[in-house]
């Protein structure tokens, strides 16, 4: 699984990227949390609020700093 | 009646009777400070509440679609109607900004946004209601969205898209984003989590700009500022406004000050003025805007935005 952490550095984005490490190792799954900062890659998936969470390419979240439970749903 | 008019009469109780402090000084100033703090923060929290709530039906990604289908004078006024119910956060005017353009948002349309939405701010509403009344909170948002029309009306006239950084062009959106669709409670609980969020984060600054207009209310003489700000002193406007620029973190903490300035003789278009270039302006913000927009560009959108503002303060200091 590969999930995507976008946003340009923002404090929330860095929540939303902690929550989400925390999320996958509660679960166990092997995945591979990148972080996106470039601002034209972050554009590419159409989103105007950051952060957003993509897992396997696909925005699932957008604009909003998920809890780690809130992430669990996404990953199961 | 005067709704916060129970809040007034327990106040003056505690103030008066509880401390005994009728007639000095020190109690006058702190039963300003007690009864202005309750008033705003009961006012910030159902207004950023009301608004919080209202933009939940706004996420930017649906805002885009709606504007890239209005042009001209139109696409203004409804970008900057929609700017008052939106936050900005220097951090997402970047990707706000590309995601306009690129979805075929007018130039002009773009900025009437970009400006509407700092300049017109929640948290400064809910402080200018509580500290001069709803005709003023309406006053600041009416003239804000005139500036903002007009700025934006302006910009897209001038024609300035080869001033647009080149790689905001090449950008091209590879996949179609779903929008999330919510229930009535999400939203409602989307809009608590942001007063929380919101008045834990200005509630020191609020505390104290009313402690030090408290402070000012009960203890600076009357004529302060009428001799040296006063409506003779033509250039009190531009100079409140690049005093103002630089204060943005502070806005919350500056209105209150301001309040208590203007009983002591600052004319209202210049605290105004002043207040505006608070919240609209911000050199953060204008750093990052530079990511977007070459130099050239970005002189002419302060430029506007500055001088929309002087103009409005001497348009209330010569009607009022």
């Amino acid at each position: 699984m590969k999930i995507k952490i976008l946003g340009s550095g923002c404090p929330n984005c860095k929540v939303l990227e902690a929550n989400t490490k925390q999320a996958v190792e509660e679960l166990k799954i092997k995945a591979n949390v990148e972080k996106v900062t470039d601002i034209t890659k972050i554009m590419e998936y159409g989103i105007m609020s950051t952060p957003a969470l993509v897992i396997d390419e696909k925005v699932v979240s957008y604009g909003r700093v998920l809890t780690s439970e809130e992430i669990k749903k996404f990953l199961k | 009646m005067d709704i916060f008019y129970p809040i007034q009469i327990s106040v003056n109780w505690l103030v008066y009777t509880l401390f005994n402090l009728k007639g000095s000084i020190f109690g006058e100033a702190l039963n300003f400070f007690i009864y202005d703090s309750i008033k705003i923060f009961i006012l910030l929290a159902v207004i950023i509440f009301a608004v919080s709530y209202i933009r939940t039906y706004l996420a930017p990604e649906k805002v885009k679609k709606i504007l890239s289908k209005r042009f001209e004078i139109f696409g203004n006024m409804t970008a900057s109607t929609i700017g008052i119910f939106t936050p900005f956060c220097s951090c997402s005017a970047v990707p706000l900004f590309i995601g306009f353009v690129e979805s075929g948002v007018p130039l002009g349309v773009t900025f009437s946004y970009l400006i509407a939405a700092p300049l017109i701010n929640e948290v400064a509403a809910a402080l200018l209601w509580g500290l001069f009344g709803w005709e003023i909170a309406l006053l600041y948002i009416a003239s804000g969205w005139i500036i903002s029309v007009v700025a934006g009306f302006i910009l897209g006239k001038m024609h300035l898209e080869k001033y647009v950084e080149d790689y905001v062009y090449n950008i091209k959106v590879k996949q179609n984003l779903k929008l999330e669709k919510k229930t009535k409670k999400q939203r409602a609980k989307e809009a608590y989590g942001e007063v929380k969020s919101i008045i834990k984060r200005v509630f020191p600054y609020v505390l104290i700009g009313i402690a030090i207009g408290a402070f000012i209310h009960g203890y600076a003489p009357e004529n302060l500022l009428t001799n040296i700000a006063g409506k003779g002193h033509w250039l009190a406007v531009p100079i409140a406004v690049l005093i103002g620029v630089p204060l943005y973190s502070n806005a919350a903490g500056v209105i209150p000050i301001v309040s208590s300035l203007i009983e002591k003789g600052l004319p209202l278009g210049t605290a105004l003025a002043f207040m505006m270039a608070v919240v609209a302006l911000s050199l953060p913000e204008i750093i990052i805007l530079r990511k977007v927009l070459k130099p050239k560009l970005l002189i002419i959108y302060v430029t506007i935005v500055t001088a929309g503002i002087i103009f409005t303060g001497y348009l209330f200091n010569f009607l009022i």
